[in-house]
């Protein structure tokens, strides 16, 4: 699936740039963009470790606790198979928080903290797990209680309002993260029943 | 006065959450310091194992860019999209917005500055720019950094849920400020 997407964005583009004659664009293209991809992982590097470095004390100091206390009831319905105290569910929750106050920065470590914990119980390590897909659908979707990145550019641009965008973008996100759930939940149930006939 | 609570909340935020962290832990006799150390250890490596599938996503999404493949396909989507009351010059970050983060804050700073932060517009794509994620992005990395390879319903799901937003955000901005 990857493998072709892959192969086909870069197919077209091809095509694209020798019909429009900018394959020189093409190339410049090609090496700025694998320069800024990895620009985007070193400016990743120090918020990766400070997050982590507090993920430790987080979760080494009990603290942990009283955020899955508090998330019980989401982290239940989402993940119902997953034990609570399982550290994966730790940096699930850790992640959802992060991502809700709008920590963006945050959010990253904590999620790949989550996903090398669900890998570490995952039955076969090449195929996405349920819990994985499901984390993932809702981080993809951004449930976030203030977009904090949105509110500033609104701020820079001379905004009269900048939060007045708040309420709107917290409804489209609700209805983003339940179709992101219900597609999941439904998805899953069609692949089980798939299985089940081979 | 929500204007207000919003903008002090997006600054206390963390330093609070960090300082509550620090004096909960230290009250409950944990080496705060050694702690860290210990956690932040992971930081460096696991960034820099993500570089091989980021180059490999944003290499494909900047060469779509620069080919011109996208402008062409805002070009097919835009009149189509007309006929369901979808303004054109939003069509871009509707597009642009599960690919790439930085080109779809790109795209809604010069709608912020073309129309103005306060028009229909912009607010519609503030409005749009902070319901989804960067779908593509989030996926590379998060499968990637731990070697899976069959990623299932994952991307559909996503772009659905994407999809589901833009809707959101066009039907909530028209009945709230058109």
């Amino acid at each position: 699936m990857i493998n072709l997407l892959w192969f086909a964005m870069i197919a077209v583009a091809f095509v694209t740039a020798a019909v429009t004659g900018r394959m020189e664009t093409f190339t410049d293209a090609l090496f700025s963009s694998a320069e800024q991809a990895v620009s985007v992982v070193f400016s990743m590097v120090s918020m990766m470790t400070f997050w982590l470095g507090m993920m430790k004390i987080i979760e080494k100091s009990g603290f942990i606790h009283w955020i899955v206390k508090l998330l019980q009831p989401l982290s239940r319905l989402l993940f119902p198979r997953l034990p609570r105290d399982h550290p994966a569910m730790h940096a699930i929750l850790m992640n959802m928080s992060a991502n809700f106050l709008g920590m963006g920065n945050a959010a990253t470590p904590f999620g790949l903290k989550a996903m090398q914990e669900l890998q570490a119980i995952n039955e076969d390590p090449q195929t996405a797990s349920d819990e994985m897909c499901t984390f993932l659908a809702v981080n993809t979707s951004a449930l976030t209680l203030v977009p904090t990145t949105v509110v500033a550019l609104r701020a820079a641009s001379g905004s009269l309002y900048p939060a007045e965008i708040v309420g709107t973008t917290f409804l489209a996100t609700l209805c983003g993260v339940i179709t992101a759930i219900a597609a999941d939940k439904i998805f899953r149930s069609v692949s089980r029943r798939q299985n089940k006939r081979r | 006065m929500l204007q207000l609570m919003v903008q002090t909340a997006a600054v206390w935020v963390i330093p609070l959450f960090i300082f509550i962290v620090l004096v909960y832990a230290v009250v409950q006799k944990v080496d705060v310091f050694d702690t860290f150390v210990e956690g932040a250890q992971e930081g460096f490596s696991t960034a820099v194992n993500l570089i091989p599938y980021l180059v490999a996503m944003l290499v494909a999404i900047g060469l779509l860019r620069a080919s011109g493949a996208l402008e062409l396909l805002i070009k097919i989507m835009a009149p189509l999209l007309a006929r369901f009351n979808v303004p054109g010059e939003i069509v871009p970050l509707a597009i642009m917005r599960p690919l790439s983060g930085s080109g779809a804050l790109g795209i809604t700073a010069e709608i912020l500055n073309n129309f103005g932060p306060d028009s229909f517009l912009g607010r519609l794509a503030s409005t749009m720019q902070g319901s989804t994620d960067t779908t593509f992005f989030i996926l590379t990395v998060y499968f990637g950094s731990v070697g899976i390879r069959r990623t299932r319903h994952a991307l559909a799901v996503g772009l659905l849920a994407d999809l589901a937003a833009f809707i959101a955000s066009i039907v909530i901005c028209t009945l709230v400020f058109y």
